[in-house]
């Protein structure tokens, strides 16, 4: 009976990680498929191929995309740390009136309906001569990483022990010098969890993404692959969107599985203790 | 005291303003937009036409009424309705999904860790990039998961997931629960970690079996916890978009509230219509969200 119990639960196990993993090792086993190989269902290749990575690579503008990603999901990450920061010393270190009700006020941003904020934004981009433009995507991105990062650097913050900023304040210090030279080499974990999670958040944005750029050289990966396709549905290359999606899939999964541990507890931050 | 007040203002103000000028403004345009007659070619040639895009009335000389505007859309109340049930079936799919990947990594056994990094996989692929997975997979002539149910004799004949009427939702579903269920396992298992051990073992002493445990003890402890992830994944799910944009391409059967608004903002040439249709998503959420948290009880004040 005990040895029936263990042996479900293994075959459990091994379901739940076949289940995880298979899709994206098709992916990658396709993309290594060239020619009428491809239309074989077959679960490895029989001829490891490159061609569809160096079509990719070549042909068209993925390289370029690729650019853009790091450039936008880059400077979002910077900036929204940057604001944050400031934004958690002031939210968790100093009692004023009104705080909870803006810890709130930012927490309900983050659950905006992106879509929601479409239309006026549109109308502010072209305002501003930003459309179809990195900037118009950087500058939009701030409304879904900037409150979760303020709220979990918030929460990492009041964590801290009071002891830390006492000595500093009695010495005079400024709150800017508490930040820079007290804060901040604290902060590291949490701003490493944030940083990371910001960018995937960045790097993997579609709405914004379709909307504010009208040409191949200014999209972003998403955008760039979403739209990898051909006039008819019998000509979707399927080995070079197989391709490109392995290529700007495996940074992120290394950079999930070396962090994973940090990654866990940011999502548990934002989650559960909020 | 004063002038840390006055400088936590100084840090606070920079955020505001970007978070203002990102949401807050926008979403009044978008209000405001819903109740004139803009176009996407000519934003500023627009005038007041109150609620018309939600609902209007025309008298016909004949004696016959004619209705218009949102509220009297069938298109957008199919929308709404695909949204309300992609809504509840994935949620309640990868809440249980969730729960149960969660318990199995809260056991000790060799390999856990391993098991942890598997399960994170799907968590980190862009979206998008599932979605074309997801696509070829189920592709109707060379997808893998018609060859393998056509052999097995599950199936008669090829489907074609993504783009038959009965099967469109279905294939939505299967992508978003196994992108969204590693979410949800890792909340719970956090939840699961800081149960206390002792309750457990206690209760084991007073002979109770496995399945009293949990349905006595565990559930009700990480209940709180499981609920703000539900609610969190509840709000993502009403908002769907670039899953269905990309896996379902106009399909009526699986257009969301999201997909519609936006068809009308920028393909359509409906600016004002998409508004109307953004507000109204807008609106249905914030309630949804106030009254839930009210059932529910969930304290979301960040001061504690």
């Amino acid at each position: 009976m005990k040895i029936l119990k263990r042996a479900a639960f293994y075959l459990l196990v091994a379901v739940i990680v076949f289940i995880a993993v298979f899709p994206f090792y098709y992916a990658i086993a396709t993309s290594l498929k060239s020619g009428t190989e491809l239309f074989e269902a077959s679960l490895w290749p029989h001829t490891i191929s490159l061609a569809n990575y160096r079509n990719v690579l070549t042909e068209g503008t993925f390289v370029r995309n690729l650019v853009n990603s790091l450039v936008v999901s880059g400077a979002v990450v910077l900036i929204s740390l940057l604001l944050g920061v400031t934004a958690a010393y002031s939210l968790a270190r100093i009692r004023f009136r009104g705080r909870s009700a803006l810890m709130l006020g930012i927490l309900s941003v983050s659950m905006f309906p992106q879509v929601a904020v479409l239309a006026g934004l549109f109308e502010m981009i072209r305002w501003a001569g930003l459309y179809n433009s990195l900037i118009a995507l950087i500058f939009s991105y701030m409304i879904f990483t900037l409150p979760f990062t303020v709220w979990v650097l918030t929460t990492f913050v009041r964590d801290l022990p009071v002891e830390v900023e006492e000595a500093a304040i009695l010495d005079g210090a400024t709150p800017w010098i508490i930040i820079s030279q007290v804060f901040l080499p604290l902060m590291w974990p949490a701003l490493a969890t944030t940083g990371m999670l910001a960018f995937i958040g960045a790097w993997n944005e579609f709405l914004f993404a379709l909307t504010f750029t009208s040409n191949n050289a200014q999209r972003t990966v998403p955008v760039a692959i979403a739209l990898l396709s051909g006039s008819s549905q019998f000509e979707i290359p399927w080995g070079n969107i197989m391709a490109a999606s392995v290529i700007v899939t495996v940074p992120l999964v290394v950079l999930v599985l070396i962090f994973q541990r940090k990654i866990v507890s940011g999502l548990t931050a934002g989650g559960v203790k909020g | 005291m004063r002038q840390r007040v006055r400088s936590a203002w100084l840090f606070l103000t920079p955020m505001l303003v970007v978070l203002a000028a990102v949401a807050g403004w926008p979403l009044i345009r978008t209000v405001y937009f819903s109740f004139t007659d803009a176009s996407l070619a000519d934003l500023d040639a627009r005038q007041w036409v109150g609620f018309a895009n939600y609902f209007s009335m025309l008298s016909m000389p004949s004696g016959r009424t004619l209705y218009d505007g949102l509220l009297v859309d069938p298109v957008w109340w199919r929308a709404v309705w695909n949204t309300v049930r992609f809504t509840a079936i994935s949620v309640v799919c990868e809440t249980i999904l969730g729960m149960i990947v969660a318990l199995v990594l809260n056991a000790e056994f060799p390999g856990r860790g391993i098991v942890r990094a598997a399960i994170l996989i799907p968590w980190a692929i862009p979206t998008i990039v599932s979605a074309k997975m997801w696509q070829w997979m189920l592709n109707d002539q060379f997808g893998i998961i018609n060859v393998v149910l056509l052999n097995l004799g599950l199936i008669d004949a090829k489907i074609a997931w993504t783009a038959n009427a009965d099967t469109a939702m279905i294939a939505v579903l299967i992508v978003d629960i196994w992108k969204t269920t590693p979410f949800m396992a890792l909340l719970i298992l956090a939840a699961l970690q800081m149960l206390p051990r002792e309750i457990i073992e206690v209760a084991k002493l007073d002979g109770a079996n496995p399945w009293q445990i949990f349905w006595r003890v565990t559930l009700p402890l990480i209940r709180p916890a499981v609920m703000v992830a539900v609610i969190f994944r509840a709000l993502d799910a009403l908002r769907i978009f670039d899953l269905i944009y990309v896996l379902t391409p106009n399909n009526v059967q699986t257009k969301s509230m999201s997909v519609f608004a936006r068809e009308n903002l920028f393909e359509f040439d409906k600016f004002a219509y998409g508004s109307a249709a953004s507000t109204l998503l807008f609106l249905i959420l914030a309630l949804l969200t106030i009254s839930y948290i009210r059932i529910a009880r969930i304290s979301l004040d960040g001061g504690r």
